[in-house]
């Protein structure tokens, strides 16, 4: 952990330089093309702290982003108006509830699928190859057809969205819980034939929980997968709530410092929710015994 | 009614004739055929159920409509197909893991980058790339380099991160196996470690295919010229005329598939050593 400390800081620093240095170079164009305008000559000093402060940069410099998310988020909560529309919480808020809906249909979905494929032979060969050719269609092109679709009979709303967070976070669930369900040995599942267990005693004492290292690796993928799902899934439905919004508004109105801290805040959310699967992944298998 | 009692049967009569498949002892030809019945009975079941139900085909066109339409506009759906799969996502593809399998190896050279960068990268892969879309669009204009850009963002972190582990793979004892022998760096990369890399780099690249079509058809909902497949879902949306989006995910569906099979059917010739290939 400390080892690799050094070296990672080292890469964000890096990160940081190269995105000063692309902000500058982009936003250069920009400031001498004002300044012409202006009839002014400008020093390299000069045009360097301009690309610093544009209202609409091609690439705004981190410290605007930061204001931005600060304006956003902090200044709001500070004002008591943590949940404005114009605040970023509000807008995280309906995009993490979307994504936790489809999140947990995923997941029951994919359990109860990889529970069926383990037990049926015939699900097993008819379900998984599709299962697998699910993913190789690119489901996030048809997220504005499902999302029309359901506003027409009626359903609108977060459950549109979480329809398709589902679709993509119960692949690497089932994919995950067929092989955990499937990772306890001959010799185990003898062993249970020898303690005349039933079938349900065997599932629940021996296959459900020599699964649950894959069930956590699999929930984190599905949580990404599942927030990429409500995000794109905002963006058909007109710019109204949420952090796909955020963007698409944002760059309908050119408004870069905007899109940038949308983008931001669901990159933060990301790793929130993936870091809060895998707390409870460390405290589940070291509980259970199982922490490597 | 009787489109309902018909779909009925055609659920019966495809798990029928499935389970009777699958406990017969099990062949390269039962495995074709079981899913391949499985997926011909949802469509049979679809078309029965939006005809017996009479359900309005704007909110689910039965099968038939849409390969009628399908087999009608064609010619758009070729333009859309070059627009998106060849010039986008193609391109977006070869660049992206081109890129991202270069920098692998030049990390691979210096642990100190390698210990930086694959926490980096693997926090990368799990963030919301495709919000960088917009942005794209707006630096590479409206037309394809944007959604090759988009493209290459999207693919680029999976890419790295499986490489980089990919040249990891080899033990001790091999690579003192060629220390042995005398074999310079150059030697060690390309008959040692690349090829034990394979497996890694190919389950990469299936990732890629994936992230890339859809990198390409999403980047072209914030912004297209008058052709690609996720501008004509947008538009088709928009107009209410699904049997058209319908055409085009199928079209996404054969692409998709086609583009993965292919680099799957890559990876059993090149990693036919692997385990996993021989099972």
């Amino acid at each position: 952990m400390m080892r690799s400390l050094f070296p990672v800081l080292t890469v964000v620093i890096g990160i940081f330089v190269l995105w000063y240095a692309g902000s500058v170079a982009l936003n250069t164009p920009w400031a001498l093309d004002k300044a012409k305008r202006a009839g002014l000559e400008l020093t390299t000093a000069e045009i360097i702290a301009d690309t610093m402060n544009q209202q609409k940069p091609k690439l705004p410099p981190p410290h605007q982003v930061g204001q931005e998310i600060w304006k956003t988020t902090g200044a709001m909560v500070v004002r008591g108006k943590a949940f404005s529309k114009r605040s970023l919480i509000y807008h995280s808020w309906i995009t993490l509830s979307s994504t936790l809906q489809g999140f947990v249909l995923g997941t029951l979905l994919g359990i109860s699928l990889a529970v069926g494929i383990v037990y049926n032979r015939t699900m097993d060969r008819s379900i998984m190859p599709w299962v697998i050719a699910s993913q190789t269609i690119p489901i996030l092109a048809i997220a504005p057809m499902i999302i029309v679709v359901l506003n027409a009979i009626g359903i609108s709303g977060l459950v549109p969205k979480a329809v398709i967070s589902m679709y993509l976070s119960f692949f690497p669930v089932v994919v995950g819980m067929v092989k955990g369900l499937r990772s306890p040995d001959h010799m185990q599942l003898d062993q249970m034939k020898t303690w005349n267990a039933s079938a349900g005693q065997q599932f629940w004492k021996l296959r459900l929980p020599s699964s649950m290292p894959y069930l956590f690796t699999s929930l984190k993928i599905a949580m990404a997968a599942s927030l990429v799902g409500a995000i794109v899934g905002e963006l058909p439905t007109g710019a109204v709530a949420g952090l796909g919004a955020r963007l698409l508004g944002g760059s309908y109105y050119g408004q870069t410092i905007q899109i940038w801290s949308a983008l931001l805040t669901a990159a933060a959310l990301a790793a929130a929710l993936v870091g809060i699967i895998g707390l409870i992944q460390t405290r589940v298998l070291k509980r259970m015994g199982m922490a490597r | 009614m009787s489109w309902i009692f018909a779909g009925l049967f055609a659920w019966l009569l495809g798990w029928g004739i499935n389970v009777w498949l699958s406990n017969r002892p099990r062949t390269r030809l039962t495995g074709i055929a079981v899913p391949l019945i499985f997926g011909l009975t949802l469509v049979a079941i679809w078309e029965c159920v939006v005809q017996g139900f009479s359900i309005n085909a704007v909110l689910l066109p039965p099968p038939s409509m849409i390969a009628v339409r399908f087999a009608t506009s064609l010619d758009i759906l070729w333009q859309d197909f070059v627009q998106t799969v060849i010039k986008g996502a193609l391109s977006g593809y070869v660049i992206g893991c081109g890129s991202a399998f270069l920098i692998a190896v030049l990390i691979d050279r210096f642990p100190f980058l390698q210990r930086g960068l694959l926490p980096v990268g693997n926090f990368v892969a799990a963030l919301p790339i495709i919000g960088m879309a917009p942005i794209l669009v707006m630096w590479f204009g409206f037309d394809w380099q944007s959604k090759a850009a988009v493209v290459v963002v999207m693919v680029f972190f999976p890419m790295l991160v499986n490489t980089v582990q990919g040249l990891q793979a080899t033990d001790h004892m091999q690579r003192d196996l060629m220390r042995t022998y005398a074999a310079s760096y150059p030697q060690t990369l390309l008959k040692l470690r690349l090829p034990a890399a394979m497996p890694f780099i190919f389950n990469g690249l299936k990732i890629s295919t994936t992230l890339a079509l859809i990198g390409a058809i999403v980047a072209e909902f914030f912004g297209s010229p008058i052709k690609g497949m996720g501008f004509r879902i947008s538009t088709e949306v928009g107009r209410l005329a699904l049997d058209m989006v319908w055409a085009e995910i199928v079209v996404a569906a054969i692409v998709g598939s086609a583009f993965y099979g292919g680099v799957a059917l890559l990876e059993k010739t090149v990693t036919f050593w692997h385990p996993s290939q021989r099972g």
